[in-house]
């Protein structure tokens, strides 16, 4: 167990803003807001108001929100589908994800792209393809822009899953990272499934940790339902990146607390698991510490959830008010350069008279 | 002073980098070496640090670049071969070509790929994959044909807001050859007349141009006069030149160097047969590769690749039809 006064993202004790209870609370409104948000996507997928897909982050919170809350303004972050509280922690709204769900044509992908698909690239949040292992090379090559302008003092982030390990891109961004040394923070969640498949048809070494000597870049490895733990390893990752220290990986051991997506009931989670330390709840467990050290009482946790269930469903009443993209009104033009987009468009055939 | 293709390609480099400091070279070999062809030959001593040797990883190399361009730079990337692209090819068409459109964040990126067969080359260092690239939504594919448009195009690939795959051919690399590098240019978009005629319009683009002007050379001597448009970029294709010249020729025979199946060929004559089928005077032709792999030995490679003698083959059974 950590010390009492190690503080999460900060060393500065005296800072009231950043003790260890401030920011553990802090951390956990974050995780009760994505959980809030995924079970009321997940109960309007059931509904039949989503098209597509619903991908929750139930058993992820405190790990993608200690990646989240390790980041600064100015960091890169490439999420992947599980990063619900991560976002929230980085500085996305509320709002974006609602109206990428709902397909609002106010929101950031204006129904062009759904789901966990969104993001603001302008702002150091990455949109992620659907293709694993994609988003590193893109931060890497975002940090070696950053390297060029002599812009110094940023990190960037990317997540992958113990299945995304198995790509060749997983492959070659991490080698181009360390190879450019750059400061990029792999977040590697080890939620024990790829889909339905376990780790032992996805890799063969003893521990994804061992994949980082391969590289020539550092790893840690955390319990990934233990919040503090989380922070704690997620930010001294982050600091020693951004110090110059090259690429890091954090691998977090924890499970997928839900299908891989709302259709899959996940029958094919070994029940032991579940009953594992590796099976906890991790906002369960850190509600019991805010109670346990006495940093929140049980009447401000219910207010808490009380007040991000508001916020989701002032999010979502919101959402449901605006309007959805239009096929007419669509500006049906894959390039910027709109003047050599037009000489692509294939005439409609002619009536014949 | 003469400037070979390659040259062209090179001094086009040294302008952009010299011109914006947004721009920056990132590719196998292509730092001190000078790259595989010496596309890049001493740029990286004349711009420090801005011509980067990259790992044998196409896949991150692009999404570097893509990373890079979402930072507001101008990475120019050379795939060693076209060839080599296709590991590098999820990054391309999926997280380069959909950017824009996802998140109205451009991607102005572009693709060098050293394309086409050249003898003894074999299957995996000879492919023209502008077909493939070309087919999907938000990328601008070019194919350079002279030394003057492979120096310009490649100014305006750099400078376009947009991923430009920029298709240059390894065969005229050394033997094409232009007085001096040009001061303007057509816009990009637009084909050429590259030889005018009234019999028969032979589309083509890239190598094939030359291939075709030697074919319309040969013909000419039998009395038939052919007219070739230089497509210069297969997306956007400009269809309008082309039916102008079929409107005057009344015939059409398409040649590219790629496979067969689908692509820039079938896709003109497609447009030509629903657009202006009342302006042809017989069949749209195409000739293309075999739908073979691309053969290494030169007695079966210049089977397998369409080349003047085949051109003007083709091109009198059109004439005749």
């Amino acid at each position: 167990m950590a010390p009492m006064q190690q503080t999460l993202v900060s060393r500065d004790t005296q800072n009231a803003e950043s003790s260890l209870p401030a920011q553990y609370l802090k951390a956990f409104r974050f995780m009760l807001l994505a959980r809030a948000l995924d079970e009321k996507m997940a109960g309007l997928y059931r509904a039949g108001k989503i098209q597509g897909g619903v991908f929750l982050g139930r058993g992820q919170e405190a790990y993608s929100v200690g990646l989240g809350m390790a980041l600064r303004k100015g960091d890169i972050f490439a999420p992947l589908i599980r990063d619900g509280a991560g976002r929230l922690a980085f500085g996305e709204p509320v709002l974006d994800s609602v109206r990428t769900y709902l397909g609002s044509a106010l929101g950031p992908m204006r129904g062009r792209d759904g789901n966990v698909h969104r993001g603001r690239p302008r702002e150091g949040l990455l949109a992620m393809i659907s293709h694993l292992g994609a988003m590193i090379s893109v931060v890497n090559g975002m940090l070696m822009a950053r390297r060029f302008r002599n812009i110094k003092g940023t990190v960037g982030a990317a997540s992958i899953g113990d299945g995304g390990t198995s790509t060749g891109s997983f492959h070659e961004g991490l080698n181009q990272a360390a190879v450019e040394k750059l400061p990029l923070v792999i977040a590697l969640a080890n939620n024990q499934y790829a889909y339905s498949t376990p780790n032992n048809r996805q890799f063969a070494c003893e521990d994804l940790i061992d994949k980082a000597v391969g590289y020539g870049i550092k790893a840690h490895e955390v319990d990934g339902t233990d919040l503090e733990a989380c922070a704690r390893v997620f930010s001294e990752a982050v600091e020693e990146a951004r110090a110059g220290g090259g690429p890091q990986i954090v691998v977090g051991r924890l499970l997928r607390l839900c299908g891989h997506a709302e259709h899959d009931d996940a029958h094919y989670i070994d029940p032991q698991l579940k009953k594992s330390d590796v099976g906890r709840d991790c906002v369960k467990v850190a509600e019991e510490r805010l109670l346990q050290e006495g940093w929140a009482e049980p009447k401000f946790i219910s207010d808490l959830r009380h007040q991000v269930a508001v916020e989701v469903d002032e999010a979502v009443a919101t959402v449901q008010r605006e309007p959805l993209p239009d096929p007419y009104k669509e500006n049906w033009c894959a390039l910027k350069s709109r003047h050599l987009s037009e000489m692509f468009e294939i005439p409609s055939p002619a009536p014949v008279s | 002073m003469s400037i070979t293709y390659l040259d062209a390609i090179r001094a086009a480099q040294a302008k952009a980098l010299a011109d914006d400091p947004r721009v920056f070279i990132y590719g196998q070999d292509v730092g001190v070496f000078g790259g595989a062809f010496k596309a890049t030959k001493n740029l990286a001593k004349e711009f420090p640090g801005r011509v980067l040797d990259a790992p044998i990883s196409e896949d991150a190399i692009v999404g570097a670049a893509i990373g890079a361009a979402i930072e507001g730079m101008r990475p120019i990337i050379e795939m060693q071969f076209a060839d080599f692209s296709t590991p590098g090819f999820n990054q391309i068409v999926n997280q380069a070509a959909t950017l824009f459109w996802r998140t109205q964040v451009p991607c102005p990126i572009t693709i060098r790929l050293p394309s086409g067969g050249t003898s003894g080359a074999g299957p995996f260092h000879s492919q023209s994959m502008e077909s493939l690239y070309a087919h999907y939504p938000g990328l601008i594919v070019m194919t350079p044909a002279t030394v003057e448009d492979a120096y310009s195009m490649l100014l305006e690939a750099v400078a376009i807001d947009d991923p430009v795959i920029f298709c240059e051919h390894k065969r005229l690399y050394y033997h094409l050859k232009a007085p001096a590098l040009p001061t303007e240019a057509m816009p990009v978009g637009k084909a050429r007349i590259a030889r005018a005629g009234r019999d028969l319009t032979i589309v083509a683009y890239s190598a094939m141009v030359q291939d075709a002007l030697a074919a319309a050379e040969e013909l000419a001597e039998e009395g038939s006069e052919i007219e070739v448009v230089d497509l210069r970029s297969v997306k956007p294709l400009d269809t309008d030149t082309v039916m102008a010249s079929v409107s005057r020729t009344g015939r059409l025979l398409c040649v590219g160097e790629s496979f067969p199946w689908g692509g820039v060929t079938a896709e003109v004559i497609a447009r030509v047969a629903s657009e202006g089928f009342g302006l042809l005077d017989a069949p749209p032709q195409r000739l293309n590769a075999k739908d073979t792999p691309i053969p290494y030995h030169p007695n079966l490679w210049l089977g397998h690749r369409p080349t003047a003698q085949s051109v003007c083959a083709a091109a009198r059974n059109v004439l005749q039809m």
